[in-house]
C-alpha cells in the first residue's frame, strides 16, 4: 500500500518546503520589522505609507498575491528576479510574494509588542540625547521583540503552511508532490497523511521552541 | 552662593553668560487647559531650583519642557544661551547636556544597570568601552549601587533603581539636571538614600532643578524654591523666606496644608 512511497522525492518537495519557509521568514522578519518601524515613525507620510501597505496587503488572499508575481510581475512586467530558469525564477517570485504578505502580520505583531513598552523607556532613551532611531533600535524594538516571540511563532508556522500556496505558480514544493501522487496512486488516505505528518514535523518543534524562548527573553518590570 | 536671585533689582544685576536656562513667557495647553502662563524663569549656574505646588499646578510639565519632552505652544526656552530646536538631531545632542531623572525611574528593563550607565557615553558620546565602563563604575559607587552593577533593574529595589538612574544622567556630564518628583514613587525608607545622593550633587555645585514634595529637602538644599499653582508662579523666594514667611495666599494655604498635622 506504500509503494507510491518515494522517500528522495518527498525529502526534496518538504527541503523546497523548509527554503521557502526560511527564506519568506527572514525576508518578512525584516521588512516587518521596516513596516513597524514606519508605522510609528513622527514623519506622518512614513505613517500613512506603512499603514497603507499593512492594510492592503494582509487583506488579499495569498494566492492573488502569489498568482500577481508570476502573472503581473514575470509574464507583464519581466521581472525575473535573476532567474535564468522557470524552477529558479518561480521559486524567487514566490519568496518575493510570501515575504510581501507575511510581512504585514510580522509588522501588526511587532506592533502590538511596541505598544507593550512603556512610553518612559523611549523618554528616558530621548533625554539621554539618543536619536528616533537609536531609541527605536536600541530600547524600543528589543523590549518589542521579546515579548512578541509567541505572536511571531504563529506568523512562522502559519507562514510555513502558507507555502503550499507556491504551487499554484508551479514550485515543487510538498503540496504539488502530494496532488501529483494523489492523482496517480489510489491511496488518498496514506497519502495525505504521510504529507500532514510532515507539516506537524516542521511546525510543532518551531512552536515548542519559540515557547520556550519567549518564556527565557521575557523583560522583567 | 552668589547665583541666588529672588528679586527682580537682583536678577538684572547677574552677568547674562551664568543664566544656564531661561525660560521666558512659555505658554503651554492641554486641549483647554491652560497648564503653563506666561512662565519667566532663570536658572543660574550652580543653582538648585526647587519647584513646588499642588498636583496638576504644571510643575512636571514645566520640567519636561526644559529638554523639550514637552512642546510649549509659545515663549522660548534657552539652554546655555542657545534656544531650544526642533525635534532632530540638535535637539538630541543638547538633550545629551540635561540629565533628566523621572519619578518612575525608566532604567532600560533589558539592560543590565552597568549597561544603562554606560548606553548613552557608548552611543552618543562615542566614548570607547573601556573608559564609559570605569566611568559608569565608578558613579555607580558614588551612588552607592556599584555592587549590583551586573543585576537588571527589576532586581532591584525603588531607591536603587532611581540612584542608578541618576547614575545614567550624570555619565552624560550634565549642564544641568532635572529631577521630576524624584521620590514620589518610593517607599518613606528609600527616599532618604535618593535624596542624600542628590544632596551631595547638589553640594558639588550641580545646576539642578528639582520638582519635589520633598519639603526637607527645599529647606536644606534650595537656592531658590518656585512655587507654582493653576499653571502660574505664583511665588519665587529662598527656602528660609518661603517657608518662614510666604507671601501668597496660595502658598500660605499649601503650606499650612502640608506642614501642620
Amino acid at each position: 500500500m506504500f509503494d507510491f512511497l518515494d522517500m528522495d522525492a518527498l525529502l526534496g518537495a518538504f527541503w523546497v518546503t523548509v527554503k521557502l519557509t526560511v527564506y519568506s521568514a527572514i525576508g518578512s522578519l525584516i521588512w516587518g520589522t521596516l513596516l513597524a518601524g514606519m508605522r510609528v515613525s513622527p514623519v506622518p507620510l512614513m505613517r500613512a505609507v506603512g499603514t497603507a501597505y499593512v492594510n492592503v496587503v494582509r487583506n488579499i488572499p495569498l494566492t492573488v498575491v502569489i498568482l500577481f508575481t508570476s502573472l503581473g510581475l514575470f509574464q507583464t512586467l519581466g521581472v525575473t528576479l535573476a532567474g535564468d530558469n522557470f524552477t529558479v525564477i518561480n521559486f524567487r517570485l514566490a519568496v518575493l510574494g510570501l515575504i510581501a504578505y507575511t510581512a504585514a502580520f510580522v509588522c501588526e505583531a511587532l506592533r502590538s509588542g511596541i505598544n507593550t513598552v512603556p512610553v518612559g523607556q523611549a523618554e528616558a532613551a530621548r533625554a539621554l540625547g539618543l536619536s528616533f532611531t537609536q531609541v527605536l533600535t536600541l530600547i524600543v524594538l528589543p523590549q518589542a521583540f521579546r515579548s512578541v516571540v509567541n505572536p511571531l511563532a504563529n506568523v512562522l508556522i502559519a507562514l510555513t503552511k502558507n507555502t503550499t500556496v507556491a504551487s499554484v505558480i508551479g514550485v515543487a514544493e510538498a503540496s504539488l508532490l502530494m496532488k501529483s501522487w494523489i492523482e496517480t496512486y489510489a491511496a488518498l488516505l496514506p497519502i495525505v497523511a504521510i504529507f500532514a505528518f510532515g507539516f506537524i514535523c516542521l511546525t510543532l518543534p518551531t512552536g515548542l521552541v519559540l515557547g520556550w524562548v519567549s518564556k527565557k527573553v521575557a523583560v522583567k518590570r | 552662593m552668589s547665583g541666588v536671585s529672588v528679586t527682580k533689582g537682583a536678577e538684572d544685576a547677574v552677568p547674562a553668560t551664568t543664566d544656564l536656562v531661561v525660560l521666558s513667557n512659555v505658554n503651554k495647553h492641554f486641549g483647554a487647559l491652560h497648564v503653563l502662563q506666561d512662565i519667566d524663569l532663570t536658572i543660574a549656574r550652580g543653582e538648585v531650583v526647587v519647584v513646588i505646588g499642588p498636583s496638576g499646578s504644571g510643575k512636571s510639565t514645566l520640567c519636561r519642557t526644559i529638554n523639550r519632552l514637552e512642546t510649549i505652544d509659545s515663549g522660548s526656552i534657552a539652554i546655555d544661551g542657545k534656544p531650544l530646536p526642533e525635534e532632530g538631531r540638535e535637539l538630541a545632542r543638547l538633550r545629551a547636556d540635561v540629565g533628566m531623572v523621572f519619578q518612575s525611574f525608566n532604567l532600560f528593563a533589558h539592560k543590565t544597570v552597568l549597561e544603562n550607565v554606560m548606553l548613552g557615553q557608548l552611543k552618543v558620546r562615542r566614548t570607547d568601552k573601556k573608559a564609559a565602563e570605569e566611568k559608569a563604575r565608578s558613579l555607580l559607587d558614588r551612588v552607592g549601587v556599584g555592587s549590583q552593577a551586573d543585576k537588571y533593574p527589576a532586581q532591584l529595589s525603588g531607591g536603587q533603581q532611581q540612584r542608578v538612574a541618576i547614575a545614567r544622567a550624570l555619565a552624560m556630564n550634565p549642564k544641568v539636571m532635572l529631577f521630576d518628583e524624584p521620590t514620589s514613587a518610593l517607599d518613606p525608607e528609600m527616599i532618604n538614600e535618593v535624596l542624600e545622593v542628590m544632596q551631595q550633587l547638589a553640594r558639588d555645585g550641580m545646576t539642578m532643578v528639582v520638582v519635589t514634595h520633598e519639603m526637607g529637602f527645599a529647606r536644606s538644599a534650595a537656592n531658590r524654591v518656585v512655587f507654582m499653582a493653576d499653571g502660574k508662579i505664583v511665588e519665587e523666594a529662598t527656602p528660609e523666606e518661603f517657608f518662614s514667611n510666604p507671601r501668597s495666599d496660595r502658598a500660605k494655604d499649601f503650606l499650612s496644608k502640608i506642614l501642620h498635622h
